[in-house]
């Protein structure tokens, strides 16, 4: 089989070119046997001895399709040009050929699982993009960004270097935020025993605290019990998930959860955020055996949707104008969140223009799977490959793109910004400060 | 020759065909365990889901996107998994030698199957050499599949037809026909016993696990 023609920029990343320069031969071939007979089974060799070459995953694939059908962005090339050579070659492949594996899996791959939807086989090509991940993680030859944000989970426990008294300060900051709309709204943090502990992502308390004072406000609103933690384990992102670190992504993922068990409550809630909910509900707990979360998790949709139809929250102005949503892979596609998302965008605005395909069939925003973390190196091919959900957007002629998913929010501000389509993009929370009722007991 | 080849080497064929296909299944369940979340995951309802949703044609948005594909595929594999089985010329050795034999198809119709099927191997071959993705994955190994499975039904149709050579024809045909029986197993035809297993796996984590649908 000839080695696929892939024509790219060069794009320098000290990471992986210290690691390609380090790297022997000796190592890598360890550590490919080593994760294919150790980590890997059944699925693997079943995949891998399945696949016909027929390649009708391609039609699934936004890179395919947003870079003029390029063969060497098509799902089965993905895996001809990593796994397969790894396979015939029983680990006997050079420094150079790692670093591709990178590029590839890392930074040209969403793990977004649409393609396993368009193989008549139902060949789950996003899990062995992620056992070249892992690989390349155990070889150290991840993007210098994704690496960055790897190191700050395991050594802060979150994705964003935030410092045990920021993140204290952070939501005591909300909290007054918080009461300027409802005097009495509370962020209560370590109380045993709540019915809810909220988690959110590391970059909520740096970059976008206000999400936190929108939380607030609801919860009171809602007459909810719930608690936030004052310790590490109140991030939920885990972006070792996506390096291919799998023992930091179960550290992560064991604090998360005992912390919940820690303050005793019911139930986790977390922010708007997809990678997240994959993290803590599937990847997380089946690496580490547990087949289901300790305690169960709900994703801020299903959170709201619970909310508005119980009519703890009631809408009293809805928003005005088209307005469209993007739907986050990891918990539409990927945990069946769709007819619940579409709900609320009913229920909240006058006008919800859907976008097509819509539902589980919805393309990614080409941010997540890790690509965006990969940093400003990787960024401008990432944005170009998100052409055709750019298309997609633009066909709704909507004045705002709602993202239930920080890595959606991020990747859609880009391909805004890109291709000028002058929308706003907000969380879901967002409009729902806007529209919602505030009952007139808790008005200032 | 051709006492042997229709005798005691049809035994072996079959033999190592389906002794070879248990072994196949029994390696790949044996993996599947290794792997902790495997099993776990499975769900009988969501497996049946999906098998209905991808044996039916157009039953998925895959099929819908690629009505020509989709319709050729369904004919190309139902008319190389019917044709042998309900085959005048099969049952007439079967029930010689056996003293078995079922219902079989009118032979016109059988001989448009076979061609149906030769057609679909042209095909799939066109494809490999034209679109550019199948092709940047295509090595001798495809090549190889087609000819295994298209040989049995191009060498079948000039013995039934009579046109050259009919006794060694007849031998090559029934050579095919054994190559493709133990191909199946040990290449990637292998597909044929998988496919149950990869789609009910998918369909359970689509749907089982993750809430969702895979089709
Ligand atoms: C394994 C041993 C096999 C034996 C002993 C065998 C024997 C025969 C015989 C005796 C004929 C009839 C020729 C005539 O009418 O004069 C025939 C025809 C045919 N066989 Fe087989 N066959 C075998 C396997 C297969 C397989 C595996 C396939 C396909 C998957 C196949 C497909 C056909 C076809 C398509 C025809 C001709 C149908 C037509 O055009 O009417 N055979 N075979
Ligand atoms: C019930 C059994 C089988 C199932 C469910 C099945 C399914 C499939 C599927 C899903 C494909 C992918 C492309 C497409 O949709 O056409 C395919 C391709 C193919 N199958 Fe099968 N198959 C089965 C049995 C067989 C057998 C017994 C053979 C031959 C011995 C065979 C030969 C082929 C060939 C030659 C291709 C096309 C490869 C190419 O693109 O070059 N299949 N099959
Ligand atoms: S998982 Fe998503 S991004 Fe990756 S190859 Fe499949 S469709 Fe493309
Ligand atoms: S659609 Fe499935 S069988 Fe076909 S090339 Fe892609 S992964 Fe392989």
């Amino acid at each position: 089989m000839k080695p696929t023609i892939a024509i790219r920029e060069p794009v320098v990343d000290d990471a992986l070119d210290q690691a390609e320069a380090k790297l022997t031969p000796e190592q890598i071939e360890k550590v490919i046997n080593e994760v294919i007979d150790k980590e890997t089974g059944g699925r693997l060799w079943t995949y891998v001895n399945t696949c016909i070459h027929c390649g009708l995953c391609s039609e699934a694939c936004h890179w395919f399709l947003s870079n003029d059908r390029d063969v060497s962005f098509a799902p089965v090339t993905k895996i001809k040009d990593t796994l397969w050579v790894m396979l015939k070659n029983k680990g006997k492949v050079d420094a150079a050929f790692i670093k591709r594996c990178s590029q590839i899996a890392h930074t040209e791959c969403n793990a977004c699982r649409r393609c396993g939807m368009y193989c008549p086989f139902g060949i789950d090509i996003a899990y062995m993009i992620l056992v070249v991940r892992r690989i390349c993680a155990k070889l150290e030859m991840v993007p210098l960004y994704l690496q960055d944000t790897v190191h700050s989970h395991a050594a802060t426990m979150n994705q964003m270097w935030v410092k045990p008294d920021e993140w204290i300060d952070t939501l005591q900051w909300q909290e007054e935020e918080a009461q300027g709309y409802v005097p009495s709204a509370r962020l209560p943090l370590e109380k045993e025993g709540a019915e809810i502990m909220y988690s959110v992502i590391g970059p909520e308390p740096k970059f976008l605290a206000q999400l936190l004072g929108n939380i607030t406000v609801i919860m009171k609103v809602a007459g909810c019990d719930w608690t936030m933690p004052a310790t590490a384990g109140w991030d939920n992102s885990n972006m070792a998930m996506y390096s291919g670190d799998f023992e930091v992504m179960a550290r992560v993922e064991r604090l998360h959860h005992e912390t919940a068990q820690r303050l005793k409550v019911k139930k986790i809630v977390m922010g708007e955020c997809g990678h997240a909910f994959r993290g803590a509900e599937y990847d997380g707990p089946t690496w580490m055996g547990w087949m289901k979360p300790p305690i169960p998790i709900v994703h801020a949709i299903a959170f709201y949707y619970d909310l508005l139809v119980s009519g703890r929250i009631k809408i009293a102005k809805k928003v005005e104008g088209p307005v469209t949503s993007q739907y986050p892979c990891n918990v539409i596609r990927n945990a069946g969140l769709g007819s619940k998302l579409q709900y609320i965008m009913n229920e909240v605005c006058e006008n919800f223009v859907d976008l097509i395909p819509n539902d589980r069939h919805a393309f990614c925003c080409n941010a997540g799977g890790g690509t965006i973390n990969c940093g400003p190196p990787w960024k401008k091919i990432r944005v170009q490959s998100a052409k055709l959900q750019s298309e997609n957007f633009k066909r709704t002629g909507a004045h705002t793109i709602v993202t239930p998913c920080h890595n959606c929010h991020s990747g859609v501000e880009d391909i805004v910004d890109k291709y000028k389509l002058g929308m706003h993009v907000k969380f879901f929370s967002e409009l729902l400060i806007e529209a919602m009722e505030i009952p007139e007991d808790l008005q200032p | 020759m051709y006492e042997f080849v229709s005798g005691p080497l049809v035994w072996i064929a079959f033999i190592i065909f389906i002794g070879g296909s248990l072994y196949r299944i029994y390696y790949m369940l044996a993996g599947s365990k290794k792997e902790k979340v495997v099993f776990p995951h499975m769900s009988l309802e969501h497996s049946v889901a999906s098998l209905v949703h991808w044996v039916i044609p157009f039953n998925n948005q895959s099929m819908r996107k690629r009505p020509i594909f989709t319709i050729i595929s369904f004919a190309f594999h139902i008319c190389l998994i019917f044709t042998p089985i309900f085959l005048l010329g099969h049952m007439i050795l079967l029930d010689e030698s056996l003293n078995i034999s079922w219902w079989t198809l009118p032979e016109g119709v059988a001989d448009w199957m076979a061609i149906i099927v030769i057609a679909g191997c042209i095909f799939f071959l066109y494809r490999r050499l034209t679109d550019p993705v199948v092709k940047n994955v295509t090595d001798a190994s495809d090549y190889l599949l087609l000819a295994i499975t298209a040989l049995p039904f191009i060498t079948g149709f000039i013995a039934y037809h009579q046109l050259f050579a009919y006794k060694t024809i007849l031998i090559v045909h029934i050579l095919a026909g054994e190559l493709m029986l133990i191909a199946i197993p040990f290449t990637r035809l292998s597909h044929m016993l998988f496919f149950v297993f990869t789609r009910s796996y998918f369909g359970s984590e689509q749907g089982h696990v993750k809430h969702s649908k895979d089709w």
